[in-house]
């Protein structure tokens, strides 16, 4: 099909913005990484390899992101049969309760285990700066990743496949491992690699938690660029994190096509039954306990303690927030930092839902291999780390334009991040809605225009008000970028719970803003859940 | 010899399977018939371990084995889908229950090479089962339900997913191989004239129970109830009072109904009753006869020649021929 005019007006937009906020950005990264002080040096890259203490960020990073991984997937997979196979009183609660921890920012989900397992736990452990913690968190985060993208493949994978296995003499155990698990393979790498990516470039969790004694290279980059002003350094760090995301993300990509082929696929409607063995019940009960304790309790302890007081249970926490007593110059008050939230993420989601539309029309528009590109190109946000983001804004914006003292730059970071998530959402719409609407509509003497108009942009306003309020979500909770270029004054809520926790004596007040924190998010997940309905989504 | 009694299976408290009694002989073919959820394939399944029986008992040889899992059955179980491994090719498939027994990798090949053969797909081994048509899925899942040599075959509508003209050639063939390895065979179908043409047996299955099981021949000359007789495919039911003015008398008075096959209804110029023909339609090799008694009384028949509608017909009732039921 010929590209028209204004596919390309349209596409440039989003293309602008890309290059100058995520490209330009990257690309100086690499630059300060190799060309340090106006000369080419590959110094910063020696002292990784040569530094011990380098190497073991590095080594860390990956032997953490490896056991989060099988920790996560261990754990997934029987909760994903469990909802693939069978129907029971409150699946769809608990369904939806499994998502709760993804949503949740990742700071949020370092303080509520940092109130479960940190020090004054009420479980009577401080396992505060081990990798325990670390791993926990981690598997609470990412559970819903391995439930939803195994599950959905587990749904539609004919039941009597492993009736024929077995009446071929294949026992239980064998059956899963020779019929049910080749064919879950591509959705349990997939899932896999997201994990893997997520826990690779844990930040916020591994801030909290690992209490310095663990550091990835993503806290190791926000830690030499803002504490040890070493942006050589960091940027050679940036660059390693750089590749191995990348091969994530090809490892992803190859096991995501694999997933294309050919499967006896059923409605899951017909697959899912109640359970009639004790067997299945003891299962069922099992997998919703263990999902019951790892997702509620962390929650229900962070409440519990931020009402927690000497003098009892009370809202002190809570209205310190409103009147802190230890307010300083340095620091912001825990209300300003809730305004200069809310006040970022409007600008945030105005523009994420602008370029993402902008971007959504595109890429189903140049069908076939430009629309792919462009796709492919406008998800790399995604899996770039947060901490990069932020910390290229700070090495590239200075010039040609210095943007750094922009009040700007905070929502367009958002923005960034949350463009992926509005293109997911809005695209599997517009091309669902593509081909018979359309033609009936132009049947009917409509203009292509008048037809988007009439017949798409109703139903795409329903998956672009979704994907607005991920933005919404992501730009409230937006740690990693943030902390780089937000200043004292223009603080967000969870900047100011890390400062509360790194302060003495204010942890209650922490767990309360976390908490406040909690609840914004989990109006927009509501949000989006309703609004999303039964409909399986693209993220 | 597999024996079913008082098989009863529940889901969620409402019972598939109700009392079921059925005994298949060995190296014989049984067919298990009846409609869509009278039951049949959750006996199917209950026989092969997939589904666990409420009450009631299965033996084979005398010997129960509920207590024994699915896959230490030893029978093989065939599905209408023919659920075939997508992961694995035709070889693959095949080999499956063999590598299940822990056989030699030497043995297995050469049994699925001679199992192949036997279906009529030899050379397929390397073949993706994504590439093969209906017809040739068909035979690689009964080569692979075939190939461990099971002690009984279970088939659950296997020619369900073809088209009538593949569905007639395979099942000859099924037979000649059922035959051939001398397996026992259960058999479930809906489908009358696949059942009559494989079957020793034909057990008919009604809401969860078994109403009859006799021989193909018998089950149409002898049908114990109206309702079998109609799922078989006969039509002539009639009244006992019908039948008298044919003068054709029931056994006893509490016998209220008749059936008269089509085939002890002769046409005749001297016959004794008269009609008149309503319809005449032409189904490959003879005439379907639709003959009108008055009284809204129909009977239906065979005849070599097309006759109009509308002429007046006398037929006679060859009265040995009429079964009679309680109805």
């Amino acid at each position: 099909m010929r590209t028209r005019p204004w596919i390309l007006l349209l596409a440039a937009v989003p293309a602008a913005f890309l290059a100058y906020f995520f490209v330009y950005p990257l690309v100086t990264i690499l630059y300060t990484g190799l060309v340090p002080n106006g000369r080419f040096a590959t110094s910063a890259f020696v002292e990784i390899v040569t530094n011990p203490a380098m190497r073991s960020v590095a080594w860390f990073t990956l032997w953490q992101a490896v056991l989060s991984t099988v920790l996560t997937v261990i754990l997934g997979l029987p909760a994903a049969y469990v909802f693939a196979r069978y129907r029971f009183p409150g699946r769809s609660l608990f369904r939806s309760l499994t998502l709760v921890p993804f949503v949740l920012p990742t700071l949020v989900v370092g303080v509520a285990f940092l109130a479960v397992l940190g020090p004054g736990s009420p479980f009577g452990v401080d396992l505060r700066g081990t990798i325990w913690a670390i791993l926990i968190a981690h598997v609470f985060y990412n559970l819903a990743i391995v439930i939803r993208g195994v599950g959905v493949l587990w749904e539609q994978i004919d039941p009597h496949l492993e009736d024929a296995a077995r009446s071929l003499g294949a026992g239980r155990w064998r059956v899963f491992r020779e019929v049910t698990l080749p064919l879950l393979r591509p959705a349990i790498l997939s899932s896999a690699a997201l994990v893997f990516l997520f826990s690779f470039t844990s930040f916020g969790v591994i801030l909290v938690l690992g209490d310095l004694h663990h550091s990835t290279l993503e806290v190791e980059i926000w830690r030499q660029a803002t504490a040890f002003l070493r942006l050589d350094l960091a940027s050679a760090l940036a660059v390693l994190q750089l590749v191995g995301v990348t091969v994530i993300l090809l490892l992803y990509g190859k096991a995501g096509k694999r997933m294309d082929g050919e499967l006896p696929l059923r409605p899951s409607a017909e697959v899912a039954r109640r359970p009639r063995t004790i067997g299945e019940r003891l299962l069922i009960t099992a997998t919703l306990g263990m999902l019951g304790l790892i997702v509620v309790v962390p929650i229900a302890v962070m409440i519990a303690r931020s009402l927690n007081t000497p003098t009892g249970l009370a809202l002190t926490h809570y209205a310190n927030l409103f009147d802190p007593p230890r307010a300083s110059a340095v620091f912001v008050s825990p209300l300003d930092a809730i305004g200069n939230t809310l006040r970022f993420a409007v600008p945030a989601v105005i523009i994420a839902a602008g370029i993402g539309l902008m971007a959504g029309v595109v890429i189903v528009s140049a069908r076939g291999r430009s629309g792919r590109i462009f796709d492919t190109v406008l998800m790399l946000p995604l899996g770039t780390s947060a901490v990069t983001i932020g910390f290229g804004f700070l090495v590239a914006l200075d010039q040609p334009i210095d943007l750094r003292a922009s009040i700007m730059l905070i929502p367009i970071a958002h923005a960034l991040v949350a463009i992926p998530f509005v293109i997911r959402s809005t695209v599997p719409v517009m091309e669902s809605v593509q081909h018979r609407l359309r033609e009936a509509a132009a049947v009917l003497g409509a203009s292509p225009r008048q037809a988007w108009r009439e017949v798409d942009l109703p139903l795409v306003s329903r998956a672009l008000a979704v994907g607005a309020l991920f933005a919404f979500a992501i730009s409230v909770g937006e740690f990693g970028a943030t902390s780089f270029i937000a200043r004292p004054a223009t603080s967000t809520i969870p900047v100011a719970i890390f400062r509360l926790l790194g302060r003495p004596g204010t942890f209650g007040e922490a767990m309360a803003m976390a908490v406040v924190l909690m609840a914004i998010t989990a109006v927009a997940a509501m949000g989006i859940e309703s609004m999303r309905g039964s409909r399986s989504g693209g993220v | 010899m597999l024996e079913v009694s008082q098989l009863t299976v529940r889901f969620d408290g409402t019972p598939a399977l109700d009392g079921a009694d059925l005994t298949v002989e060995d190296r014989s073919i049984h067919v298990l018939m009846g409609p869509s959820g009278s039951g049949k394939s959750t006996m199917l399944r209950a026989i092969a371990g997939l589904e666990a029986p409420e009450s009631g008992e299965i033996t084979w040889n005398r010997r129960s084995v509920l207590g024994v899992p699915a896959h230490k059955r030893g029978f093989g179980l065939m599905f209408q889908d023919y659920a075939l491994f997508p992961h694995r090719n035709v070889a693959g498939n095949v080999a499956f229950g063999l590598r299940m027994q822990g056989l030699d990798s030497a043995i297995i090949r050469s049994r699925v090479d001679d199992v192949l053969e036997l279906v009529g797909l030899p050379g397929y081994g390397d073949r993706s089962v994504g590439t093969l048509s209906g017809g040739e899925r068909q035979r690689v899942a009964l080569a692979r339900t075939l190939a461990p040599r099971p002690r009984l075959v279970l088939l659950d509508e296997p020619l369900g997913a073809l088209d009538r003209s593949l569905r007639e050639h395979l099942l000859v063939e099924m037979r000649s191989i059922f035959n051939r390895v001398e397996a026992t065979v259960l058999y479930v179908t809906h489908d009358r004239e696949e059942a009559f043409t494989i079957a020793d047996r034909v057990a008919i299955i009604r809401d969860g129970g078994i109403v009859a099981d006799d021989t193909p021949e018998g089950l149409w000359r002898r049908p114990p109830d109206g309702w079998t007789a109609r799922f078989i495919g006969l039509e002539n039911l009639c009244a006992a009072s019908a039948l008298a003015d044919l003068g054709v008398q029931p056994p006893s008075s509490t016998t209220t109904t008749g059936v008269i096959p089509p085939e002890a209804i002769s046409l005749s110029p001297t016959a004794s009753n008269a009609a008149t023909v309503a319809g005449s339609h032409f189904r490959g090799g003879a005439y379907r006869i639709e003959l009108d008694l008055g009284a809204g009384s129909m009977l239906v028949t065979w005849s070599p020649i097309g006759i109009e509608s509308g002429t007046a017909a006398r037929f006679d009732v060859d009265v040995t021929r009429v079964s009679w039921f309680e109805d």
